[in-house]
């Protein structure tokens, strides 16, 4: 009966925490908005989400060898290269 | 149906109590799996989110940019060749824009910088959009509901002045009125007067930015008025985007156009699983996998084999064994399941991907500290199950049928124990 119970409890936790998930959606509409905006207002085109390279930084505005920007025969070797693929705009080619 | 559910029941006890006499060896396989449940779904759970993210957020990017190349690099863009995209067929405005990067040595901070971008309104004057720039507003505390959570900024950005995003601020503990130094092309040393942060709301997007007008950029960096960093072009109907791009490189061959299909594309491949640090994590995940399917149809240990020896011995029928067995495998699988969505929905929407944090920031001196809209469906929880519980439960029930059918006294006389 104790397993029902935790298993229950667990599924209603889980279920309680999608409930959260869809009201905080609509919540953070505003701030998505506010993004938006501040994305069209100063034309932005990526995310800042790794700062450590300029082709990481705005991977869309990368440089078609940007894999191989420092040396041709140099291999990637910033952490977040590894997160991230080739740009569409170089796959897209081949 | 009563009897059904009374005889469940009392097979989960048996199941239960079977699974408490190896306390040690079920606990650690519970723990385990809760761990691999955990990292498949956290990483699920964030890749989904922050793709989606950027999907909406990304939406509002410019139509087109226009990038000048120079021996295979981006390159400055001559202000003279925007007439030639304005008399484009289809082109309906074409904005310069100025940005570019600075290297700070003290911190080993890569800083973003922008102008700004200049639009002509209606009575044909031109006004710089950043008077639209959100910028934190201290007042704007939860205390305070009423007011938006972004005050505007009237004020336009003056020479001397700049606004910098809250990952700069955090990183330099810099305040509003406080001078920021910089090196010059040239060597000299400028300062700028930090007249506004902009809001933690937006570091996503904003966390390196540092806003600055347009004389300033200039002088900064050494780029002649004749020159911009690329150009932004918008199109009467959207349909025609990729048109007007190939347009563009016909008519400006050593020019790159970027649509906004393209920087929606790349964003929609990032952490995608074919990626480095992604296929590790699954690679691992799905060995761990088979390192458990594999314990588990390789056969029963001898203990078990014993075990199902005397309860047939003593009256269980097949299906009995079977079905003691699958809910042997189901009550791992389903505490293991629900533990590891509910601690990864708390690590990936609660802490920020605390534990993802130190990978994803890299080399990087400044990263934005960004909550992220948490977009999860039921659709993701289900491949989630499907992939972790199905695949043991099935594994489970496998040997134990095998056993299961072999005759009780064989059973029990070649346990070993």
């Amino acid at each position: 009966m104790a397993f029902f119970l935790i298993i229950m409890l667990e599924a209603f936790i889980l279920a309680l925490l999608i409930a959260q998930a869809s009201l905080n959606i609509s919540s953070m509409q505003g701030a998505l908005k506010e993004k938006k905006t501040l994305v069209r207002s100063l034309k932005l085109t990526d995310l800042c989400l790794f700062t450590e390279a300029r082709y990481t930084r705005h991977l869309s505005q990368a440089d078609l060898n940007t894999p191989f920007q420092d040396h041709p025969l140099s291999l990637e070797h910033f952490p977040s290269g590894s997160f991230t693929l080739p740009t569409n705009l170089i796959s897209k080619r081949k | 149906m009563i009897d059904w559910i009374e005889r469940q029941r009392y097979i989960i006890d048996f199941t239960l109590s079977s699974l408490l006499r190896r306390k040690v060896k079920n606990f650690g396989l519970l723990a385990l799996y809760t761990l691999i449940v955990f990292i498949l779904a956290s990483t699920m759970f964030f890749t989904y989110s922050i793709k989606k993210e950027a999907s909406i957020i990304l939406s509002e990017s410019p139509e087109i940019i226009v990038q000048k190349l120079s021996a295979g690099r981006h390159d400055q863009f001559p202000l003279s060749q925007m007439e030639t995209l304005k008399k484009i067929r289809g082109v309906a405005e074409v904005l310069p824009r100025l940005w570019g990067y600075y290297y700070e040595g003290g911190l080993g901070a890569n800083y973003t910088l922008l102008v700004p971008p200049v639009t002509t309104n209606k009575n044909g004057i031109e006004e710089t959009t950043d008077s639209i720039t959100s910028v934190e507003n201290k007042e704007n505390a939860p205390d305070n509901p009423d007011k938006p959570l972004f005050q505007y900024n009237d004020t336009k950005l003056k020479p001397g002045t700049i606004i910098i995003g809250q990952g700069i601020a955090r990183t330099r503990n810099s305040h509003v009125g406080d001078f920021m130094p910089f090196r010059a092309y040239d060597g000299s040393i400028v300062g700028f007067e930090i007249k506004g942060i902009l809001s933690s709301e937006s570091e996503l997007v904003s966390s390196d930015l540092i806003l600055i007008s347009e004389q300033d950029f200039r002088s900064l960096f050494g780029i002649g008025n004749d020159f911009v960093t690329d150009v932004t072009v918008a199109v009467v109907n959207p349909h025609e985007v990729s048109t007007v791009a190939s347009k563009i490189v016909n008519i400006l061959p050593d020019s790159r156009p970027i649509t906004r299909e393209d920087i929606l594309r790349t964003y929609e491949s990032i952490f995608n699983w074919r990626g480095g640090m992604m296929i590790v994590i699954f690679s691992a995940a799905v060995l761990a996998f088979v390192i458990f399917a594999w314990d588990k149809a390789s056969g029963l240990s001898a203990g078990e084999r014993q075990e199902i020896g005397i309860l047939k011995a003593i009256g269980w029928e097949t299906s009995d064994v079977i079905l003691m067995k699958f809910w042997e495998g189901a009550v791992i699988s389903l505490t293991a399941f629900f533990s590891g969505a509910i601690l990864a929905y708390i690590h990936v929407f609660f802490t920020g991907s605390l534990i993802f944090e130190p990978a994803l920031k890299g080399w990087s001196v400044l990263y934005p500290h960004f909550v992220l809209t948490p977009f999860i469906s039921v659709e993701q929880l289900a491949t989630l199950f499907f992939i972790t519980v199905i695949p043991y439960t099935v594994a489970t029930i496998v040997p134990t049928w095998r056993a299961a059918t072999i005759d009780p006294d064989s059973a029990m006389r070649h346990s070993g124990d």
